[in-house]
């Protein structure tokens, strides 16, 4: 870890979070594989952000139509959904050979959600042949999913942190202050330093 | 329903005798009395939903296929839909619809497909032009968890209820406040894991007030196939059917009147005779 970067430290925490997640999920399924989307809403997609099983660092960064797909629906409209025989249907088969070389049969995927926020969407595939998902286990993975959104959210937060701060600018400014200051250890001189400052700001606003 | 001028507001006494009910109701309600012989013929039902793929071998005809968009500045509005289905689930709503309501006029609104960002105003403005084009039953197998959505979700759906316009929206159980399956305005609906299409239960303790099966079925699917699958997504589309079967031998029943025969006629009402 650097001292230098906290931003980086906080993606790496947050990664290895996420990583955590998806095996965990996988694991708890007997499933083949486990992925997380994040939403990016810049550019209307969704990412692969982190993904166990099958190829699984090859996925890492691919992105995907944020409303079409089954991983799209189940993020707009929040439902979660389970669909086997997947390979039957041509279109969604095309579109994961392309992208991942994989085509699973089976998949359960459920919103992630931060308060009011769709973050992404948390995919189990293939559980062991002739087990298919109950609704037990749909409830089992979506209370599993708030525990992924929430570390998907911190993600977000690091991200947009660091992006701040290694701007330009008052606010990147402000933003760097603010790390400074929580690893300061100077008895309160940085804070008393910076009261300072807001009272003559203040004055001359 | 009636072309008398009905009491709108208040019931003076002269009016009493103008509002009685359009039919007799039995003394006791019965699926028999409430869908017997019913197939949904007359009745107008709306998908808001991924599309519907058109033509597919289980769906047949649809009676109008539109897409609600963002134009040029910004503004939403349904266009004619040329794309279909963007995912399948429409499509296997519509096929549940279908199934159970084979006569009855299926209509798609499709809301999904421009981006995720937005969708919030792409369901509010199709399910807007659900109601004003009158259909008489909405399936919402969606929600939103969008705040500022709420409030212009919830007035929709009243608008809808006073309408005759009866919503059945997909229930789910997730740690965060979704909508419209909450508002009482709406039949929300989860799922038991039965394989009988016609059982359904009626919940003695709200907000989900009926299940109906959601549970490893086999629904249509793009591609003119089906898939197997699971959700409350697939429930609501069978009460959507079911109330389908009702308003086509009941033309007159508000949606509180639907309601409660579903209530009435819920497999567990009939096994508690």
């Amino acid at each position: 870890m650097s001292a230098e970067d906290p931003g980086h430290d906080s993606e790496a925490l947050h990664r290895a979070l996420l990583q955590s997640v998806v095996e965990v999920a996988r694991a708890i399924f007997a499933a083949k594989g486990a992925s997380v989307f994040l939403f990016d809403e810049e550019t209307d997609e969704l990412v692969f952000e982190a993904v166990a099983g099958p190829d699984e660092q090859t996925l890492v960064g691919s992105r995907f139509p944020s409303s079409t797909g089954i991983a799209g629906w189940v993020l707009v409209t929040r439902q979660p959904l389970v669909v086997d025989d997947l390979a039957s249907d041509p279109r969604f088969a095309r579109q994961a050979a392309e992208a991942t070389g994989y085509v699973p049969n089976a998949l359960v995927a459920v919103p992630l959600l931060a308060d009011e926020r769709a973050l992404g969407v948390l995919e189990v595939l293939d559980r062991p042949a002739g087990r298919p998902f109950s609704l037990d286990d749909m409830n089992l993975l979506t209370q599993f999913a708030h525990q992924a959104a929430i570390g998907l959210d911190l993600l977000r937060s690091a991200r947009r942190q660091r992006a701040a701060a290694a701007g330009e600018g008052e606010g990147a400014v402000i933003a760097r202050l603010g790390t400074l200051l929580e690893r300061a250890d100077d008895n309160g001189a940085t804070l008393r330093l910076l009261e300072a400052l807001e009272r003559v700001l203040a004055r001359r606003s | 329903m009636s072309e008398r001028l009905l009491p709108a507001w208040s019931l003076p006494a002269s009016a009493v005798e103008t509002i009685g009910l359009a039919s007799s109701w039995p003394d006791r309600v019965t699926r028999d009395w409430a869908l017997g012989g019913a197939t949904g013929e007359g009745v107008d039902v709306c998908v808001l939903d991924s599309g519907v793929e058109p033509s597919h071998p289980l769906v047949g005809e649809l009676a109008s296929a539109v897409a609600v968009v963002f134009d040029e500045s910004g503004e939403t509005r349904a266009v004619p839909d040329e794309t279909g289905d963007v995912c399948g689930h429409g499509t296997a709503c519509a096929g549940i619809v279908r199934s159970l309501a084979p006569a009855c006029r299926i209509h798609s609104v499709r809301v999904l497909g421009s981006g995720a960002t937005g969708t919030g105003e792409l369901i509010l403005a199709g399910l807007r032009h659900a109601i004003e084009a009158g259909h008489r039953v909405v399936n919402l197998s969606l929600s939103t968890t969008k705040r500022r959505f709420a409030e212009l979700l919830h007035d929709l759906a009243d608008d809808a209820y006073f309408r005759r316009t009866v919503l059945v929206a997909s229930a789910h159980n997730m740690p965060v406040e979704s909508y419209p399956w909450r508002f009482s305005s709406v039949v929300s609906v989860g799922s038991h894991e039965q394989d009988d299409p016609l059982a359904w239960y009626v919940n003695p303790e709200p907000p989900v007030e009926f299940f109906a099966r959601g549970v490893d079925l086999d629904v249509a699917w793009i591609g003119g196939g089906t898939m197997r699958c699971t959700g409350n997504s697939f429930a609501a589309p069978h009460i959507a059917a079911i109330a389908a079967l009702v308003l086509s031998k009941h033309p007159e029943l508000t949606p509180f009147q639907l309601k409660s025969v579903l209530s009435l006629t819920a497999t567990n009402t009939r096994e508690a005779e």
